[in-house]
């Protein structure tokens, strides 16, 4: 489903994705993991058209994504839930939903609402409520919410575990379970290492711009050297 | 009382107008954060093209009207994409120069075209004013037109931004662009929706404010221009009941200075006012401290 072929991304000098490839198959929930700065965030917004490689190409359902820019790769069936969430705070809850609608057709838009208001009840209770007032965990579930109104083939996670508490951490993961179960492929990149590859079926840990080991999720969680470095021993 | 009475009347209908040029600013601030400073010469621009249309071409003052919208409509795409849009990453410190450029480049631009003789604006709001209290008090058909047109203005507005897809759009790339195009909006149309907007609505403003001054010159627009842009960071730049906000007190402090301070001052005052209120309100009156959360 996504290619991603030796890619490198430079911020002004500083060469932050060094080379990087990658794959997500139909169906998988792919992970990416690594420490502060190794350039997770970094990848995932260059796949979405934020930033953008010098070199090496991104396909996405066998199409280049070099030339697209990115309000475009939305369509293609491409959704990116952000670092940090990024809702718009001064707009309702019910309003952000709709903007991930945005390039959905009118129609679409009733039905995918109440498809992600089952899936996030909480989030239906407060369908009136400015953004900005949710709770933290209530804000990622609006993101992921967000991120589900363009009926997304991928659905890219970035950090969707940070600052939450651990009990709405299970929940965030339960929900990735079920998203997955329903066929929606994921591409999660996460600091929470053990949560990640707990639920994924392969990982690629990333290390200063650098893809350094690769496997399975249970290989990785069973890896001595990823185990020493990201899982605490 | 009865003179009080017209006072606040047309310190209203001034503000009025100050309010819908305030709009132009603090709409094309909310979504570009820059400082449009070329704005009040677009005004002019209208102005002249209403006067032309009505005084040599002798059309109906409506179409003179539609025909100045339309080509500041035109003239506020066409500066967006050749003099903001380059500089979209540069610092705010480029554009706001780019922005005075660009507002010199209008004023001279007339010059050149209409050269700087005065050129009397045509009186066309049929009728007689309407009087109340026996004729103490004079309501002129311009006050009363002048405000209705900003209350249909601003009603139209927050239906657009409340309502319809591309003004939510316009208001989630006010906040965070970067997450806009995530959802798929093309910010870069977005942002020229807004430069369209602000600019027909200049248009209005400048044709009512040439209907109560009708001294028209190629520097015509840039006392409203910076009067207004007062009234929008008074009120609040960025929001748009700010911008009504701001607009109209801006106009009634105005009038009322003239009236009982000094028409020498008036200026001056307006000013002072908005000093006094930005120390005690940097955000302005309707302003949002924004606040993250972690």
């Amino acid at each position: 489903m996504l290619k991603v072929n030796d890619i490198n991304v430079y911020y002004g000098a500083i060469h932050a994705i060094k080379g990087v490839s990658f794959e997500v198959n139909d169906g998988e929930i792919v992970t990416l993991i690594g420490a502060n700065g190794a350039g997770k965030s970094t990848i995932l917004n260059t796949v979405c058209g934020l930033l953008h490689s010098r070199t090496g190409s991104i396909e996405f359902l066998e199409k280049n994504l070099a030339s697209i820019p990115a309000h475009k790769v939305v369509k293609l069936g491409m959704a990116h839930v952000p670092e940090g969430r990024r809702i718009f705070q001064q707009m309702t809850v019910e309003e952000n939903l709709e903007m991930g609608a945005y390039t959905q057709s009118r129609a679409s838009v009733d039905p995918n609402l109440e498809r992600v208001y089952e899936q996030f009840p909480r989030l239906k209770e407060r369908r009136r409520q400015v953004a900005g007032t949710l709770s933290g965990g209530e804000q990622q579930m609006l993101a992921m919410g967000r991120g589900l109104m363009s009926n997304p083939k991928l659905l890219m996670l970035d950090e969707p575990s940070m600052g939450l508490a651990p009990i709405l951490v299970e929940q965030i993961f339960d929900i990735i379970r079920q998203l997955h179960k329903a066929g929606t492929t994921i591409l999660l990149v996460e600091q929470n290492a053990r949560m990640a590859l707990s639920v994924a079926d392969r990982g690629y840990v990333l290390e200063t711009g650098k893809i350094v080991a690769t496997g399975t999720g249970d290989e990785l969680l069973h890896d001595e050297a990823v185990k020493k470095a990201y899982l605490g021993g | 009382m009865l003179i009080f009475l017209n006072h606040l009347i047309n310190g209203i209908s001034l503000g009025s107008v100050y309010a819908i040029i305030a709009l132009g600013y603090t709409m094309v601030y909310g979504i570009a954060k820059m400082l449009n400073f070329a704005h009040g010469d677009v005004i002019m621009v209208g102005a002249y093209i209403c006067f032309f249309a009505i005084s040599s071409f002798h059309l109906p003052p409506a179409v003179g009207i539609l025909l100045a919208m339309l080509v500041c409509t035109l003239l506020g795409i066409v500066i967006e994409r050749l003099a903001y849009k380059p500089l979209r990453q540069a610092t705010s410190l480029a554009v706001l120069i780019t922005a005075i450029g660009v507002s010199y480049l209008l004023q001279n631009g007339a010059q050149l075209l209409w050269t700087s003789n005065i050129k009397m604006f045509p009186s066309f709001f049929p009728g007689q004013p309407v009087e109340l209290f026996g004729g103490e008090l004079k309501i002129t058909v311009a006050s009363i037109v002048t405000v209705a047109v900003c209350v249909v203005i601003m009603l139209a507005l927050t239906w657009f931004t409340g309502q319809t897809k591309v003004g939510k759009a316009m208001r989630a790339c006010s906040e965070d662009k970067g997450a806009a195009q995530l959802m798929g909006i093309d910010v870069n149309t977005t942002i020229s929706v807004t430069f369209a907007i602000g600019s027909a609505l200049a248009a209005v403003a400048g044709v009512l404010f040439c209907s109560v001054y009708p001294n028209l010159t190629p520097t015509t627009g840039s006392m409203p221009g910076i009067k207004a842009f007062t009234a929008a960071v008074f009120g609040g730049i960025g929001s748009i009941p700010g911008a009504l906000l701001g607009g109209v007190l801006l106009g009634m402090i105005e009038i009322f200075a003239s009236a009982y301070i000094s028409t020498q001052l008036s200026n001056a005052i307006v000013f002072a006012v908005l000093i006094i209120v930005l120390l005690v309100r940097p955000t302005g009156l309707l302003g949002k401290q924004v606040r993250e959360k972690v």
